[in-house]
């Protein structure tokens, strides 16, 4: 009985961990980040006008300003909008990036105080497909979203995430194939353990699989330069354009809490998750011995987590760097790119990736 | 434990199945076939069946789902009218013949709820419902009809291939 209690306590920890990293932490700095970044490569100030008491914080308060403002917005309905669908739909767009750091894991296994722990919250033995599998719900609430609108702008906006998000889930999903050719399982847990070998790392045996992964999932974020469905210079915001407070801001946190999803991934199939390059836990378990057989474990376990999430900041910055440095694609040559490049490409680099595991077996 | 789960999780299935008919609105309708695919799935992964239920929410759910909202969209449908409900003629004939369809589907279903093991649940192999068994059972056991699926999906995207190009053309 007190096993089942010990077990429960370790995971209400982790889910407590995730949701404070990625609602709590990433998605709030994040809003500061994207203005600040921007201000820095193009030159501006930026963001430094919220202040409290005159001291400014490099423009941190704008998070706590952000806050304020959507929770006392008007929480607008348009007329003739399905009322329960409109409110509906950013509740569907935001859970499935949450829920998705279910299957992630941020940390190898540890003994601590005799106890096995493995910090992730649940090792499913479909890891990779539930991440994809729920992510492809989350396109119900920017579908639905412009439906319920009532909105022409809205409408086009939701048709243009449905016809993105199909092209690119194939893309995508064939080239998640490449990956789990060369690890052999679907477990998240265990493509993350075999990275401990520098030269398993997934840059190293899939590198063609990763920048058409890392291009798929811009796509899939909808981010710019793939940001057609919201295209603010042609379809006023698109999907979301009659939204307003904190539902808007939802779609916002949805968006930031996939490019962390987003990150995370790519640590973990093409990066090394938490390892850091020719440390092996055991190697870096003993280094700490002095402090005993807990205090290691303990010292290794927060230095992968760092380590983890030092690799998810770095992939997030690459983001940013890429949303602020392309301009927007036309839709045709979304679509192009889609259908006559990724997807062919995909097929190929699963061919290759076959032909090569045969010759070394 | 697993009615626990079960009955709320089949009893929802059930009134989103009735949803997706009676709902007068085409996306209505949509949404509560996604919610009840939702629902299938967990019953899968009730009989441990979870890379099934993986699948049925990836394929169904994300994929297929979303290519229905698509077409009802773009078709522009909007909320049924009351009167669409209303016996015609000439339709009696195939009337008849889905009504004896339906009892024979009823038959079955009593008859394999009467021959149903209510008892305790066998208990399952250590890796069933894995990725690696079904992957296993797959291209082992049952490779023929897999194929057989393949081919078949394939005619079918060849088809529609063509049924658009001359039209287009």
């Amino acid at each position: 009985m007190t096993d089942i209690i010990v077990d429960l306590i370790i995971t209400l920890v982790k889910i407590g961990f995730i949701l404070a990293v990625t609602v709590g932490f990433f998605a709030p700095i994040l809003t500061w980040v994207e203005r600040k970044q921007s201000a820095i490569m193009q030159d501006r100030i930026g963001a430094n006008r919220a202040d409290i008491m005159g001291f400014r914080a490099l423009g941190l308060f704008h998070i706590l300003a952000d806050a304020l403002k959507m929770f006392t917005k008007e929480d607008f309905i348009p007329d003739g909008a399905d009322k329960v669908m409109h409110t509906l739909s950013p509740i569907i767009a935001l859970v499935p990036a949450i829920i998705t750091f279910a299957v992630v894991p941020f940390g190898g296994q540890y003994t601590l105080f005799g106890k096995e722990v493995s910090l992730v919250i649940s090792d499913l033995d479909v890891g990779l497909l539930f991440v994809f599998a729920i992510a492809s719900l989350a396109t119900y609430g920017y579908v639905i979203a412009g439906w319920s609108s009532n909105n022409n702008w809205s409408m086009l906006g939701s048709m243009r995430t449905a016809s993105q998000m199909i092209s690119y889930e194939v893309a995508m999903g064939l080239t998640i194939i490449g990956v789990l050719m060369v690890y052999g399982t679907m477990r998240l847990t265990e493509i993350g353990a075999i990275q401990e070998n520098f030269f398993r790392w997934g840059i190293f045996l899939q590198p063609v699989g990763f920048f058409m992964f890392f291009t798929a999932s811009i796509a899939e974020n909808k981010r710019i330069p793939f940001d057609n469905p919201e295209a603010e210079s042609e379809l006023v915001a698109g999907y979301f354009t009659e939204y307003s407070g904190l539902k808007f801001g939802m779609f916002f946190m949805a968006e930031f809490i996939e490019m962390v999803t987003i990150a995370a991934l790519i640590t973990l199939l093409f990066f090394g998750a938490w390892h850091v390059p020719f440390l092996g836990t055991a190697t870096l378990i003993s280094l700490f011995d002095f402090l005993g057989a807990t205090g290691s474990n303990i010292v290794a376990m927060l230095f992968h987590v760092g380590v983890f999430f030092a690799k998810v900041t770095f992939f997030i910055w690459v983001q940013m760097t890429i949303r602020w440095t392309l301009p927007r694609f036309r839709y045709d040559q979304i679509m192009n790119l889609g259908w006559k490049i990724l997807l062919p490409l995909s097929l190929a680099n699963i061919v290759v990736t076959g032909i090569i595991i045969l010759a070394l077996a | 434990m697993e009615l626990f789960f079960f009955i709320p999780i089949a009893l929802l299935s059930v009134l989103l199945a009735f949803g997706v008919v009676f709902n007068k609105s085409p996306i209505g309708s949509a949404v509560s076939l996604i919610g009840m695919m939702l629902c299938l799935a967990g019953v899968f992964v009730i009989q441990s069946a979870h890379f099934l239920a993986i699948l049925q929410v990836l394929i169904y759910a994300g994929a297929i789902m979303v290519l229905f909202m698509f077409v009802i969209m773009l078709l522009n449908l909007k909320t049924a009218e009351d009167t669409v409900w209303k016996a015609r003629e000439h339709n009696t004939l195939l009337s008849v013949l889905t009504g004896f369809l339906v009892l024979g589907l009823v038959y079955k279903l009593v008859e394999i709820a009467t021959d149903a093991n209510f008892g305790p649940g066998m208990p399952v192999a250590e890796n069933f419902g894995t990725t690696e068994m079904v992957g296993a059972k797959l291209f082992t056991d049952y490779v023929l009809p897999f194929e057989v699926a393949s081919i078949l999906l394939l005619v079918a995207m060849i088809g529609a291939l063509v049924l658009a190009k001359t039209k287009t053309d």
